[in-house]
């Protein structure tokens, strides 16, 4: 064994221990905030098992999106909406954990019988290491054309939606009007929240 | 091209000859660009602290540090061994987890995003082939950092220092990928090696920001939008916030938020001169300058003379690129929070994108000089 393998065994097992101790953890722990700061970790473990399996560019743009974007998002998300709502506990939770339990483990079980019944057909070719990055574009633009545009289509409806939402002017004037009346006088001059409705066109 | 100094070849040829076996010698090369990498960048970001000193309390007509070694040059020093000393406090109702962890969280990623840093042909830890794209993707982790430390400090000022950290550095990584990848298109590659090596031939005429004036600005602006420096600096704005996310720490983890923020700035600096003006290549290349004195490019002290010289003039042109910002902290005044994301998203976002279109048309149109 050269040292490279080594290595290489090493980079993996602590890899491997860190994404699942780490994925168990999300689901697991009761704080929320938690929960989404070690997501992080699971994107990252994730990367370096990309880069594992020599794919430089995808290990970085899995730590660019997922980490950079996607986690961050989600902490947005977690400390800008402050709902202050007292705990509830319910009664027989129980069930539902178990519930919850027994699904995940069926699931897990019928994914194993899957994995270790599928005859894999594993490839013996070299992996193209740093030239993958001028492949992944070839691609792009050929025969995956279809599904990047159509992605790409998706954030576009994605990134109006939220406009739209944040700006909240799609309020029909005459509504807007009532409100005015409404109002009194030492009211910030903001849209309320409660008017968003679809309802009227 | 000649191969220059390899000194990973070198030192491992070395330990060799002494009768290591091959494995052991490159086990043993292995850690020591990482410790080399990590004390350098101490350094740097030291005589960053420094400069700021000097430069402000110039620009302010002050004369600033001065007694302690000579024009002040201990200062730094005499600030980490201070801050080494001091009680590592953390305050009554914090997470103590994620308090601790959040430092490290910035720290880490600026560290390791030296490693694409060259400062010659052979000298740069890895020579990767994602290379800008790396940096570009552990800048973006810093967020989670902020974000970490702005939410255990159980503050309020800390939490909106760091959402507003994670907000401003969201929306200022767009102009600033999209005015690298500008480059990296007019370069064919991600690589920082082949970026320099793209704009190597005529000295100080073919550097970058000749060809992308506009993207150099853009970058420029974005670069110190992330590094948090005034203008930009709302996240730890003393008058409203105390000093933001970094309102509750002190001792060794306040220390590693402050290195790390000096870092950030030495690193975006010198990716300024990578990207931007030429990297380790000189105004008039040494290459054209031997040629005239008919010395051979294989020549031992000829290539140690370049080697140095590309170390000298990358450190010079980054610090030159500091120095325009402690001014510009000086000159400017700090925008608004809603300035702030103006500038970003209706200003440079658009900028930066026509800004691609042009080079991309430019590239089709003049192969010859964008790099066809």
């Amino acid at each position: 064994m050269t040292l490279a393998d080594g290595v290489q065994i090493v980079s993996f097992v602590v890899l491997a221990v860190m994404m699942i101790g780490a994925a168990l953890g999300v689901v697991l722990l009761n704080n929320i905030v938690y929960s989404a700061f070690l997501l992080a970790l699971v994107f990252i473990s994730i990367s370096g098992m990309y880069i594992l399996l020599n794919a430089s560019f995808v290990a970085a743009a899995q730590v660019l999106i997922y980490v950079g974007a996607v986690n961050v998002l989600i902490l947005f998300g977690i400390m800008l909406v402050n709902k202050r709502q007292a705990f509830v506990p319910v009664r027989n939770a129980w069930i539902s954990k178990a519930t919850t339990a027994a699904v995940c483990v069926g699931l897990f079980a019928l994914l194993s019988t899957m994995v270790l019944a599928t005859p894999w057909s594993v490839s013996t070719a070299i992996p193209i290491g740093d030239t993958a990055l001028v492949e992944i574009g070839k691609h792009f633009f050929s025969d995956y054309l279809l599904p990047f545009e159509l992605a790409s289509v998706l954030l576009l409806m994605a990134l109006i939606g939220a406009v739209v939402l944040a700006r909240r002017d799609y309020l029909p004037d005459e509504l807007l009007a009532q409100e005015e009346m409404r109002k009194t006088a030492l009211t910030l001059p903001e849209r309320p929240r409660e008017l968003i409705s679809g309802s009227r066109k | 091209m000649s191969p220059g100094i390899d000194l990973q070849a070198s030192f491992v040829q070395a330990l060799t000859d002494l009768g290591l076996p091959t494995g052991a010698a490159k086990a043993i090369w292995i850690p020591l660009p990482m410790v080399l990498m990590v004390a350098a960048v101490t350094v740097l970001a030291l005589v960053a602290t420094w400069m700021e000193r000097k430069i402000s309390a110039a620009a302010q007509q002050r004369i600033g540090p001065e007694y302690m070694g000579p024009f002040g040059m201990m200062v730094p020093a005499a600030d980490v061994l201070k801050l080494l000393f001091k009680e590592n406090v953390s305050p009554a109702k914090t997470d103590p987890w994620l308090f601790a962890l959040a430092p490290l969280l910035v720290f880490i990623p600026i560290f390791l995003s030296y490693l694409i840093v060259p400062f010659g042909q052979r000298i740069v830890i890895t020579d990767l082939s994602v290379g800008v794209f790396l940096w570009i993707s552990l800048s973006s982790i810093a967020p989670i950092g902020l974000l970490m430390a702005g939410y255990s400090s159980n503050n309020k000022y800390s939490l909106l220092g760091g959402l507003r950290a994670a907000a401003q550095s969201i929306s200022y990584e767009i102009p600033l990928a999209l005015s690298v990848l500008a480059i990296a298109m007019m370069s064919n590659s991600l690589s920082t090696i082949d970026i320099v090596e793209q704009q190597s031939g005529y000295g100080i005429l073919s550097w970058n920001v000749w060809r992308q004036p506009v993207g150099f600005i853009i970058f420029w602006i974005a670069a110190l939008a992330e590094a948090e420096r005034l203008p930009f600096d709302l996240p730890e704005a003393e008058e409203e916030l105390v000093a933001g996310y970094q309102t509750e720490y002190g001792a060794v983890k306040f220390m590693m938020l402050y290195a790390g923020s000096y870092a950030n700035l030495v690193l975006s600096a010198l990716m300024v001169a990578v990207l931007y003006l030429g990297g380790w290549e000189s105004p008039i290349p040494v290459g054209m300058l031997a040629d005239l004195l008919g010395v051979s490019e294989t020549t031992p002290w000829l290539q140690l003379i370049t080697g140095s010289l590309g170390i000298i003039m990358t450190l010079f042109k980054a610090y030159l690129m500091l120095f325009l910002a402690v001014l510009l902290r000086w000159t400017v005044p700090r925008v608004r929070i809603d300035q702030l994301l103006d500038l970003g998203w209706k200003f440079l976002l658009p900028i930066s994108l026509v800004n691609l279109l042009l080079t991309a048309g430019l590239k089709l149109a003049f192969p010859f000089a964008f790099g066809g």
